[in-house]
């Protein structure tokens, strides 16, 4: 197929603007990286709706709630590395427990956010996320599937954590006019012999991977498993009796993150062979984001040979 | 011009928001005495003089609002909210019991009346902040009010928040540094100073209104009155304090009455001296 890039992160920018022009309560912050997460675009637009909290993660979530507790619909950017970890607790007391209406939408996750290295490589940011009560977390495949994302995000009121990306990456919607629902998995691809549930930009590798697996003979469903939280639980049982298999690929550590949650699904419903393709329990490095996946595990080829094995187990 | 009558009420009402602190610490044997009574007269002035607000109507779009940093002061919180008519003063008999709607720290969501839930220092008053801006937005006339903690004042969020209040220059905002000169584990000039606590708000363009008596109806209400007057930058009143203040032997030894509910021998003598 022809592959069509865009960047999620360009995507959020611009549905701000359109949403901004329709609803005056949204307000949006960001730490000193609205050229990198594209809230420039909204602050450009709206200059009284918008407030740069300087390098200060901390006070702009908490800030964020104040906001909200007055009503405003608030999204608050910075990348992901400090979103999740430098205001983790600041999302959970301020934002989590009060149930306010913040969205922190982040950019940069995982590892493909390259040359700047460990630090700046959010490989965990979801399972710290998802720990927290009353937060909903999802990590969208493509760009336009944010779209969908952050128009729904203003019409469901709540905390949520939503992670894009730092690269351009290629689009899975060939038509953005599908059934988008928060909480509800997508079959992007039938199969039977066994079930890839990804998120993120790895739903496209998964894709990758069936095709090439398809030829083989290896009948293979994928799944983009969008929101992390609420899992669509249902699905995955579902395929787990469909399929007998499953492989999750996720741009995150093995631990905690959408693999983790798919195992506590599946021990708790109906054990089958599972095997999780992410980040092994290391930090990374700096990188070319492409030498970067494929170093750590993160490409088609890993989850073709994830499913091999998988299915010999069956 | 305040009457005298009306002073007097005042230090009435903070005299029994002091005794419910008292009784609802003492019935469940766990809370902060210290820093409750501490911040009870200025409290008093917010909710009984001060603040535009309606029990009644908790929600009402045009209410100053209140937000209590040191969340770990919750009772002295939930005792002027009670009195005020917010919720029954029932309710205080059921302080950190489980199933209550009065938690350890504040929360917003059991309870009304309590505009932030707040616990982990330094958070309320990035909130107090975001509520500010949001007001000033919406064109409202209105006020928000933050009680921070000095032991509170160590945590980086207070200054990353500090910053925010003076760039945007929140003239809407008052800060209440609640300066009992007392932490969990000590003087707070013997943990990690925080003086000049007044030239480092000034630094972080703040209007300072410094060497207020806490515990002085008055002085509180000059201060407060001249922290909605000022223009284009926040107040901070740097409230001086007595931690434990009301009741003779926590004011002696503020140390032991941090975090820890008083016997009930002590409870007796403590209610003797708030009559």
């Amino acid at each position: 197929m022809a592959v069509t890039l865009a960047a999620t992160r360009e995507a959020y920018g611009k549905t701000l603007v359109e949403l901004g022009k329709i609803n005056k309560d949204i307000v949006v912050m960001d730490a000193d990286l609205s050229v990198s997460t594209k809230t420039c675009m909204f602050a450009k637009e709206f200059p009284d709706r918008f407030f740069d909290m300087g390098v200060a993660e901390q006070d702009m979530i908490s800030t964020a709630a104040g906001l909200a507790a007055c009503g405003k619909i608030v999204f608050a950017s910075t990348f992901a590395v400090f979103g999740s970890g430098r205001a983790w607790d600041q999302v959970r007391v301020s934002m989590a427990y009060t149930r306010l209406n913040v969205k922190l939408v982040v950019t940069h996750g995982g590892i493909t956010t390259g040359e700047d290295g460990a630090t700046h490589q959010a490989n965990e940011d979801i399972a710290i996320m998802r720990a927290i009560p009353n937060m909903t977390v999802i990590v969208p495949a493509d760009a336009v599937e944010t779209v969908h994302v952050i128009r729904n995000l203003v019409k469901e009121y709540g905390p949520s954590y939503v992670r894009l990306s730092r690269l351009s990456s290629p689009i899975v919607y060939g038509d953005s006019n599908y059934d988008f629902r928060i909480g509800k998995g997508v079959i992007m691809k039938p199969g039977n012999d066994i079930t890839i549930i990804a998120a993120g930009i790895m739903v496209y590798q998964s894709i990758l991977a069936s095709e090439q697996l398809s030829k083989e003979g290896i009948s293979v469903r994928v799944v983009n498993m969008h929101t992390i939280k609420p899992l669509d639980r249902e699905l995955i049982i579902r395929c787990a009796q469909e399929t007998r298999a499953i492989v999750t690929a996720e741009e995150h550590s093995i631990i905690g993150g959408l693999g983790s949650a798919v195992a506590e699904v599946l021990a708790e419903n109906m054990p089958v062979p599972m095997s999780r393709v992410g980040v092994k329990d290391m930090f990374g490095e700096s990188g070319k984001p492409d030498d970067l996946l494929e170093k750590y595990g993160l490409t088609s080829k890993d989850i073709i040979s994830a499913v091999k094995n998988v299915i010999k187990r069956k | 011009m305040i009457t005298s009558e009306k002073i007097k009420e005042l230090e009435n009402k903070a005299k029994v928001i002091r005794r419910h602190i008292i009784e609802m610490i003492s019935r469940c044997q766990s809370g902060h005495p210290g820093g409750s009574l501490s911040s009870a007269d200025i409290l008093t002035v917010l909710y009984f003089h001060k603040m535009k607000h309606d029990p009644k109507n908790p929600k009402w779009d045009e209410r100053d609002r209140f937000v209590l940093s040191k969340g770990h002061a919750a009772p002295v919180l939930y005792a002027t909210l009670a009195e005020a008519g917010y919720f029954p003063k029932s309710y205080l008999k059921t302080l950190r019991q489980i199933g209550s709607s009065l938690q350890g720290h504040v929360d917003m969501i059991s309870l009304p009346g309590i505009e932030m839930s707040t616990g982990s220092l330094g958070q309320g008053f990035s909130a107090a902040n975001g509520m500010a801006l949001a007001c000033r937005m919406d064109g409202k006339n209105n006020h928000i009010y933050v009680v921070i903690g000095d032991g509170e004042s160590q945590e980086g969020q207070i200054w990353e928040a500090a910053m925010t209040a003076g760039h945007y220059k929140l003239d809407n905002l008052t800060v209440i540094l609640d300066h009992n000169k007392y932490q969990i584990d000590g003087r707070v000039e013997e943990i990690k100073g925080i003086q000049p606590i007044a030239d480092k708000w000034r630094a972080f363009r703040f209007n300072v209104i410094d060497g207020v008596n806490g515990h002085d109806i008055k002085s509180i209400i000059k201060a407060l009155d001249d922290a909605s007057k000022a223009k284009g930058k926040p107040t901070i009143i740097i409230a001086e304090t007595i931690k434990g203040k009301g009741v003779s032997f926590m004011e002696n030894n503020p140390l032991d009455f941090h975090g820890k509910a008083p016997t009930k021998e002590e409870v007796i003598k403590a209610l003797e001296e708030l009559i």
